[in-house]
């Protein structure tokens, strides 16, 4: 197969564009958990800047870029200084991986509407989930204050033992659709969204996303209750707005897979793929909003025993159910 | 089994959050719409008149004594006729913390509270008020209270033509 400048800008346009739209969505995702945080509590939110505040995000971000950059004395450089793009970056790449539309055909050449399509895919998203988790640790460690180590400590321990259970949740998806790559996960849930024959797994895989973006009640690795901010109590500036971002955007982009692994994807009736995607990936991002406004923050010891004896467990039986199941009715 | 009880307990718990969304927010949007304040609302401290037209105050320093931040300070006199009064008076509405114990401790209820709240501003030392700013025409809320007229014997008028007072007894015509 050979590349020509088609390809190529095809290519590069695809980037630019899922990369401002994820931005974009990222940004008015805060505003929109602002929003809703603040109707849960019965008051407005932000509705000063702008009409119903929807300049909200654009002043934030001023706010972040001119605000002072911070470096706390003791702190690791380096590490300290890229902490945050090791967090924000994973996310990001994440999101190259999700098909979010139709292949569509232009220039008379097929272009699938998602950046790559690896034929491990699935993997590659499991590896850079792992990733992120550098980010929080570095972060922590580099910044050479007591609250950031716990709260990195805790990640740490919270984010690789969710990731089992994550993986785990996979496997029946990858034995269902008997394929790693994501476009071909989706077209098997063409006739039937996956969420049917494995709701078990999606549970599973709904609270170990939850968990992976450290969101409340997981919230353990930032509890700003007991750590003030966890990881990234000593960040500022555009360092913190990089964390920020990058929490927002592993949002979309976990709720963007969960629709692709067990909802069927951009699959849907009547309403364009894309719009269909949208509506999926922004329902879990929905979903993420209300459990925060919901539920209080669970305990350390708690979280530890609900991944290893209560999922771990049910993820490997379901496994196994599966497999009996598609050796005996033969589907695949 | 406490598994049906937890998820009975969280999906509760999103009913009544989801329920709450669709609910008109409790805020009121203050610079558009404006709160009224009850009349007994505990903002801006003015120093009132007795009906006459006098000044209230008898620079007794009760209020100064009662306050807990130490914001009020003024200075006695006396007028010729034996009146006190205060030459100056001052409020540090800076560190006012609107508690009213000033107003508890007047004897001529000529301290008071007034629910008029919006008088913030940039520049801390226009928040220290002097007599002039504090004093204003009215009675405020005791309109027919004078405190001369009850108590202050012998200053503002003569003995036994203030209210509820007995003209003088001559001593001897109470003997036996």
């Amino acid at each position: 197969m050979s590349y020509d400048l088609i390809d190529i800008a095809l290519a590069f346009g695809k980037i630019a564009v899922i990369f401002m739209v994820i931005l974009l969505l990222a940004a008015y995702l805060v505003l929109a958990e602002r929003v809703l945080l603040g109707r849960i509590q019965e008051r407005f939110g932000p509705n000063r800047v702008g009409p119903f505040g929807l300049l909200q995000p654009i002043a934030d971000g001023i706010k972040m870029l001119v605000k002072e950059d911070v470096k706390p004395a003791g702190a690791d450089k380096w590490l300290f200084y890229l902490a945050p793009a090791m967090a924000a970056i994973p996310a990001i790449m994440i999101v190259s991986l999700i098909p979010f539309g139709a292949p569509l055909t232009f220039f008379g050449r097929p272009v699938g509407m998602q950046v790559v399509d690896l034929n491990v895919g699935l993997l590659l998203f499991i590896g850079f989930s792992s990733i992120a988790v550098y980010g929080v640790a570095l972060g922590g460690w580099a910044s050479n204050s007591k609250y950031s180590l716990l709260g990195s400590v805790r990640g740490l321990a919270q984010l690789i033992s969710y990731e089992i259970t994550m993986g785990l949740s996979l496997v029946p998806v990858v034995m269902l659709a008997r394929s790693f790559q994501l476009s071909e996960i989706v077209d098997a849930q063409k006739t039937g969204w996956f969420i049917l024959y494995q709701p078990i797994a999606f549970l599973i895989f709904l609270i170990s996303i939850v968990a992976e973006c450290r969101r409340i009640p997981f919230d353990i690795p930032e509890a700003e209750g007991e750590l003030v901010a966890g990881f990234h109590t000593e960040y500022s500036g555009l360092r913190f707005g990089l964390f920020f971002v990058g929490e927002y955007i592993n949002i979309i982009a976990l709720g963007g897979l969960a629709a692709t692994f067990f909802l069927g994807g951009w699959h849907g009736p009547l309403l364009p793929p894309v719009l269909w995607f949208l509506i999926k990936a922004l329902a879990f991002a929905f979903l993420f909003i209300w459990l925060r406004g919901t539920l209080p923050r669970l305990r350390y010891d708690q979280l530890m025993h609900f991944c290893w004896k209560v999922l771990t467990p049910v993820a490997l039986l379901n496994i196994l159910a599966t497999g009996w199941f598609i050796l005996l009715v033969g589907k695949g | 089994m406490s598994i049906i009880r937890d998820t009975k307990g969280i999906l509760l718990g999103m009913w009544t959050t989801w329920k709450r969304i669709f609910r008109r927010p409790l805020t009121i949007q203050y610079p558009e719409i404006k709160r009224v304040p009850y009349p007994r609302f505990r903002a801006r401290i003015v120093l009132t008149r007795d009906p006459d037209g006098g000044e209230r105050c008898v620079a007794c320093y009760l209020c100064s004594a009662a306050c807990p931040v130490d914001c009020i300070s003024m200075q006695s006199a006396e007028r010729e006729d034996g009146r006190r009064y205060a030459p100056w008076f001052r409020i540090n509405f800076a560190r006012c913390i609107y508690c009213g114990l000033c107003a508890e401790a007047c004897p001529t209820m000529a301290i008071q509270m007034t629910p008029e709240y919006e008088f913030c501003t940039r520049n801390i030392m226009s928040l220290v008020y002097e007599k002039e700013d504090l004093l204003i025409d009215g009675c405020g809320k005791s309109p027919d209270y004078n405190f001369y007229r009850h108590a202050g014997i012998g200053v503002t008028q003569p003995r036994g033509e203030g209210l509820n007072e007995e003209p003088p007894l001559d001593m001897r015509s109470l003997q036996p």
